[in-house]
């Protein structure tokens, strides 16, 4: 079986498994970095949002062997140190989530957002978070946290990858 | 004590069970510590000290004050996981910055929901709060007297002279104070507790925690990925279950290439099931990659091969034709009279098809029996976690004393979760390997093999005398699922003289389940649609003929009024939208909902541009989380009317994810949503599925006054929409 090497959350990780396997199976099973949800495996819902290179992609769509050539792939747990991102700070203020479980992946896609557009319009958000489903239906809090976020930076992008 | 094993664990219920019976009451042994489950909450959870003090069989106290409250309901969303512990808390006079939150351990003869003649745990029909609220306040209430009891002795004064403020007990007639911290040093747990009267229970005036906007206490961890689920426990030495199921309910397989699979590399059994082929693999990519390649023969001659959902309806409306009817549920006075002798008879079908739970986190759990076979520890996110045990216990042919089960967040329930198939799957496939096995159910075996909510049909039928008054109404469901059917068919709250409600039953072969408000949501459609298309040929404007019916139900009324005035309902829309408006009552709750919404006629999509809702839950516990549950229920309800459906050809399920079974999208949200809590000191009533029988009524009647079409067939798909625009 061969040998892959993952730079994840800072830190150089191996698997041994097939090419093919999805970038989220290794990311939860392999390595036990629970935070990244599975929910659909087509890229439909986006619970499994994680950052590669700044850019928000579905993990579950990403065969590992993709992702060995050294891109920074960053997850929810790396997303800050200690749950003090500005979004996951917004999200707490808004009481955003209810069951949780799609949460990682929706503030994981709002934080690309802010990193490149510190004032995005309300159209602009909804368009960003469009591919994150959540079935609790947790959307108007979800748009009012992003807001807050966005807010709360004071027009500075957040470049925290 | 800190581990519980299957062993150890009959033997300290059975020890509890013995002092509950003689200390007539409340407290707790040290047993209960290795019980209390410490996984399935976050991974950041807190560790039990000897100098901790467990105050009653519901609290703990440690010298710093921190207090540890159980929780005895699945959290899966709803916020009860909080609110529970608020309505001890308020009683308790607990600082609530200093309360820590645990799973209660599952005993339900000690933290279940009390059912009449027996206690169950079991998270269902939005009944936590309403259920658990008089308990828990005497829970509160008699930890309280604990402490003070404690003092009283300590200070050699009497109890009645202590009072208490947010983690103090103060004696005022010689001004000293003691934290509840403090009070561990000296505590004394009694013999017994007495039972707290009524009346020294707090009123609603003097409630400090109750009614205040508090943050859920599982909010952090579920936003930097520390909760969790059952799908993020790993187990060492864990296998890992898939299990390739067919696409005709009922149907049986036969394994076609059972050689082929088993060569391939990781994989450690095949495990036939009635109903699939379960696999197990070292990892869950090789458990799913044999799933891709493995044939199967399915069988077809079983029920649900006879049924396609939509050439259904045909046959539902030549039952609703008959002359014989199915069963009464309701007969008050006498419809088929006034229909008789109606000045004007009304009548329509509404339909509904399928519509499936999605709960975002897909079915999975953990088991791990024994290799001798004769106990199992289960992991895993249940509604009903009362009754894993008994029914892990039956499957394996063990004692349910031998099933240990660590309950965790549910990634969503919403019906689907207090069925224990799922758990019984991991259960099999670990005994068939005698190693933990991880069962995942794919997305698309989530919704193939999903438990759905009934289609029906409903035929509706009123007779209004010369006054214009509603004199008669008759309701005739037709479908299969039974009480899945009827919930919410009743008309309680509108003043109808003759009220007559049947169910002509069908069988389908198709997996069915309660699924959030059950047949609230089929049913006030069409009630509150017919209601609007009475309004409207009698020249009423619908909520004043609401009015008029709600004369003997003053608070379903002050719901309609107050929405009506939140959405300004006397005052016209703007150019190109509409508004609608429908009420529900359900576990409890009266909820008026109104939207206002625009079409495009080109596409056949309608927006929803604002959603105002109005609620009477009596008491109100967690008024954000109330707000946050209408709002979710509004827009889960919104995602079902606008967008969801199960089809079904010839057995054969035609969805398979959420390409072909569009949930609602953030781009598709209502530019707001308002909510308004109706005051009240009446008991609290169930919140978690209030708003969502309203939306499908207040959707359909705004198009109606937006168009003058009806539309009769929920979900609202732009093809139905554009169909009706024809008709």
């Amino acid at each position: 079986m061969p040998t892959f090497s993952l730079k994840i959350n800072g830190q150089n990780q191996t698997v041994d498994t097939e090419p093919q396997t999805p970038l989220l199976w290794v990311i939860r099973e392999h390595l036990g970095l629970m935070g990244t949800k599975f929910g659909c495996g087509i890229s439909q819902c986006g619970a499994c949002t994680v950052h590669v290179d700044g850019h928000a992609m579905k993990a579950c769509s990403l065969p590992v062997s993709a992702m060995a050539n050294g891109q920074e792939i960053i997850t929810i747990e790396g997303l800050s140190e200690d749950g003090s991102h500005p979004l996951q700070k917004a999200w707490i203020k808004a009481q955003v989530p209810q069951c949780g479980y799609c949460q990682s992946g929706q503030i994981m896609q709002a934080a690309t957002l802010l990193n490149t557009n510190p004032n995005p319009t309300r159209e602009e958000i909804l368009d960003h978070m469009r591919g994150n489903l959540c079935r609790c239906g947790t959307y108007m809090r979800i748009l009012v946290a992003i807001q807050e976020a966005a807010k709360a930076s004071q027009g500075q992008t957040l470049n925290n990858d | 004590m800190m581990n519980a094993t299957p062993s150890d664990r009959k033997s300290s219920t059975l020890s509890r069970r013995q002092f509950l019976a003689t200390a007539g009451g409340i407290t707790i042994t040290i047993t209960a510590y290795g019980l209390a489950p410490s996984m399935g909450l976050s991974q950041k959870e807190g560790k039990r000290k000897a100098e901790d003090k467990q105050l009653t069989v519901w609290v703990r106290l440690e010298p710093n004050g921190q207090l540890t409250i159980y929780n005895p309901a699945a959290e899966m969303g709803q916020g009860s996981m909080t609110a529970l512990p608020v309505i001890l808390a308020e009683e308790l006079d607990a600082d609530w910055s200093k309360v820590r939150i645990e799973n209660a351990p599952i005993e339900p003869d000690v933290y279940g929901l009390d059912r009449g003649d027996h206690k169950i745990m079991l998270t269902v029909g939005s009944w936590s709060v309403k259920g658990y609220f008089n308990s828990l306040r005497q829970a509160g209430a008699q930890a309280r007297y604990v402490l003070l009891n404690s003092v009283a002795n300590h200070w050699q004064v009497p109890l009645s002279e202590l009072k208490t403020d947010a983690g103090l007990v103060t004696h005022q007639k010689s001004g000293r104070q003691v934290s509840y911290g403090e009070i561990t040093s000296f505590i004394k747990i009694p013999a017994s507790i007495p039972e707290i009267p009524e009346e020294q229970l707090k009123r609603p005036d003097q409630f400090r925690l109750i009614g205040s906007v508090l943050p859920r206490y599982d909010i952090p961890a579920k936003v930097d990925g520390s909760a969790l689920f059952a799908m993020d426990v790993q187990v060492p030495g864990m296998l890992y279950g898939v299990i390739e199921r067919g696409t005709i309910h009922g149907s049986q397989p036969t394994l076609q290439n059972e050689q082929a699979i088993r060569s391939l590399e990781g994989i450690v059994e095949l495990v036939m099931l009635e109903y699939g082929v379960g696999i197990v693999a070292t990892s869950l990519e090789k458990a799913l990659n044999a799933k891709k390649r493995i044939k199967i023969q399915w069988s077809e001659d079983v029920k649900a091969v006879g049924h396609s959902s939509q050439e259904a309806f045909a046959l539902y409306e030549k039952m609703a034709n008959e002359d014989q009817s199915g069963e009464i549920l309701t007969e008050k006075g006498n419809v088929s009279e006034s229909l008789k002798t109606a000045a004007k008879t009304y009548s329509a079908d509404y339909k509904n098809d399928y519509v499936y739970h999605a709960q975002m986190e897909p079915l999975n759990a953990i088991a791990s029996v024994a290799a001798d076979g004769m106990s199992a520890e289960i992991w895993a996110g249940t509604q009903a976690p009362g009754s894993v045990a008994d029914t892990i216990a039956e499957a394996l042919q063990i004692d349910p004393s031998r099933v240990t089960f660590h309950q965790h967040f549910l990634g969503g329930g919403l019906g689907r979760r207090s069925n224990h198939d799922y758990i019984i799957e991991a259960a099999r496939l670990s005994k068939a390997v005698s190693k933990p096995v991880k069962v995942l159910w794919t997305r698309e075996d989530d919704l193939r093999y999903g438990m759905y909510r009934p289609m029906s049909l409903q035929r509706l039928q009123a007779s209004v005398d010369a006054s214009g008054s509603l004199t008669g109404l008759s309701h005739c469901v037709v479908g299969d699922g039974g009480g899945l059917l009827t919930s919410g068919a009743n008309n309680e709250f509108y003043a109808i003289p003759h009220q007559h409600l049947e169910v002509r039953a069908v069988e389908n072969g198709i997996r069915l389940k309660h699924w959030r408000a059950v047949g609230h949501g089929p049913n006030k459609f069409a009630i509150e649609s017919f209601i609007d298309e009475i309004a409207t040929g009698q020249g009423i404007d619908p909520y004043a003929f609401r009015r008029t019916l709600m004369k003997e139900s003053p608070r379903a009324l002050q719901t309609l009024e107050k929405a009506a005035e939140m959405a300004q309902w006397n005052t016209p829309p703007k150019e190109g939208r509409a508004r609608g408006i429908a009420f529900g009552e359900r576990s409890g709750s009266l909820c008026t909902g109104i939207c206002e919404i625009s079409l495009d006629r080109e596409k056949g999509k309608i927006r929803v541009h604002h959603f105002w809702s109005a609620v009477d839950a009596g008491i109100v516990v967690q008024p954000d989380n109330v707000v946050a549950q209408m709002e979710g229920g509004i827009l889960m309800g919104m995602s079902s009317v606008l967008s969801e459906s199960i089809t079904i050809n010839q057995g054969k399920v035609q969805q398979s994810n959420f390409h072909d079974y569009p949930l609602l999208r953030i781009t598709d949200i209502p530019e707001r949503i308002d909510i308004a809590m109706i005051p009240s000191e009446e008991p609290p009533q169930g919140i978690g599925e209030a708003s969502l029988p309203v939306v499908a009524g207040a959707i359909a009647n705004a198009f109606a006054a937006l168009t003058g079409k009806r539309l009769r067939h929920l979900p609202f798909t732009p093809d139905r929409v554009l169909e009706a625009l024809k008709g």
